[in-house]
């Protein structure tokens, strides 16, 4: 995604001192985290850390970034934790209205470019999330999607990743990733992937939840981590 | 940032403590007396931290509108429901007229809806309007002093006695090592005889 180097949080800047200060961060990385998706054979995987925090405080543990928007469809939202609670409640509103009208499920693709107009009609004063979904479409074929925060999609075959460590995730699953990977060999793939990048970050982790989706269903497990 | 706002949760009650001073910048415009904890009804209680307008205006906003949908709909919000509510409030105005309050909304629910377990729950509200449910929870720089000394000392199904402890311990802490330590703290607890002042923010 484009490197979104938007303002600090008003509270963190100062009228007086001018002086870089090291503990301002970028907007994105005020509350940290990351997500990963992966394809594999007939079946997705997305993964997400637990942590929410504010910089370098930790306030809870419990707050999985990955929602299940449809039934084989699943959005994975870091950045700004205000921010990615309102897309989610925003995406789940838009999606139920969908399913009343048309009597159907959303497939990933068309929730993929749902996603990505709400993000750009927020052009010049847009949300700060960057989100990823994953999900099975209705002939059971596996679609994964990335977009940054101002919905421009990056559609890719093998994972995406989304968070304040996307340099660690690229490299883990680039070196780990191989195509028509089983659903066991999946899962143990993206958590391998996602742990080792979040434990060299200092604003992601505290926990991990993985969701693997198949034709026939979704299986959650929630990752034993490093509490650091 | 300067205002403590500190709560903690048992099996069936909430205690909130705040502090009660009133400061603008350099200035203390109170040392004591000011009730940060707002009860928005019978069995839920919101405590507020930030500019002293934005707090007051918004906790009424909520608290009237709390009573609204009691008026229409003849049953109270949940606080679960109340929560997001407050969230939701806080998200919309956060593009357009922001307020800068930071929030701790406990509630005792007579019935567990919505498939949710346990009777009391704690919501951490910060100004940005992230939202999390916690067992228990800081506003402001009270979280740097307390959170580890809370991690250490708090316990699924303590008593109010135990609680109460663990509280007096926070203050003690805050009142030693913080510059903006307040001498006076105000208490309350809700559970499910209602809301209870343990300690008032009255001199």
């Amino acid at each position: 995604g484009i490197n979104a180097e938007y303002g600090t949080p008003p509270h963190l800047t100062s009228t007086l001192n001018k002086q870089p200060n090291r503990f301002i961060m970028s907007i994105m990385e005020y509350n940290g985290g990351a997500v990963v998706a992966m394809v594999g054979k007939g079946c997705v995987a997305i993964a997400s850390d637990k942590r929410y925090g504010v910089q370098a405080q930790t306030v809870g543990f419990d707050f999985e970034k990955v929602f299940r928007i449809q039934e084989r469809t699943f959005v994975g939202l870091t950045g700004l934790a205000t921010d990615v609670q309102t897309m989610a409640s925003k995406l789940e509103f838009r999606t139920k209205l969908y399913e009343l009208r048309e009597e159907r499920q959303m497939t990933p693709k068309v929730l993929a470019h749902l996603l990505s107009q709400l993000l750009y009609e927020k052009r010049f004063g847009p949300y700060f999330t960057e989100p990823v979904v994953a999900g099975l479409d209705g002939k059971g074929e596996p679609y994964i999607c990335a977009m940054d925060l101002i919905g421009a999609q990056e559609l890719a075959k093998d994972f995406v990743v989304t968070g304040t460590c996307t340099e660690n995730l690229f490299g883990m699953c680039e070196s780990l990733w191989r195509p028509d990977l089983e659903e066991d060999e999946l899962f143990e793939i993206v958590s391998q992937c996602l742990l080792a990048s979040v434990d060299r970050d200092a604003t992601s982790g505290w926990g991990a939840v993985v969701h693997i989706i198949n034709a026939d269903g979704v299986r959650t497990r929630h990752l034993k981590t490093r509490q650091d | 940032m300067s205002d403590s706002l500190i709560a903690i949760t048992g099996d069936d009650f909430v205690l909130v403590a705040a502090d009660t001073t009133h400061t603008r910048s350099i200035m203390v415009v109170k040392e004591s007396g000011e009730d940060k904890i707002m009860e928005l009804d019978s069995h839920k209680l919101l405590a507020a931290s930030g500019d002293n307008g934005d707090r007051n205006a918004f906790c009424q906003y909520v608290q009237k509108n709390s009573a609204l949908y009691r008026l229409r709909n003849g049953t109270p919000l949940s606080t679960r429901a109340l929560a997001n509510w407050t969230r939701r409030a806080l998200a919309d105005a956060l593009r357009k007229h922001p307020y800068s309050a930071n929030l701790l909304l406990a509630g005792y629910d007579a019935s567990p809806t919505e498939g949710k377990p346990g009777k009391v729950s704690l919501y951490y509200i910060d100004y940005l309007a992230s939202m999390q449910q916690l067992p228990f929870a800081c506003q402001g720089y009270a979280g740097h002093f307390l959170l580890g000394l809370l991690d250490n000392g708090w316990r699924k199904g303590m008593t109010r006695e135990e609680a109460r402890e663990l509280l007096d311990k926070c203050i003690e802490q805050l009142q030693t090592r913080f510059v903006l330590g307040a001498p006076k703290f105000a208490i309350k607890l809700v559970d499910k005889d209602g809301v209870h002042v343990i300690e008032s923010a009255d001199a």
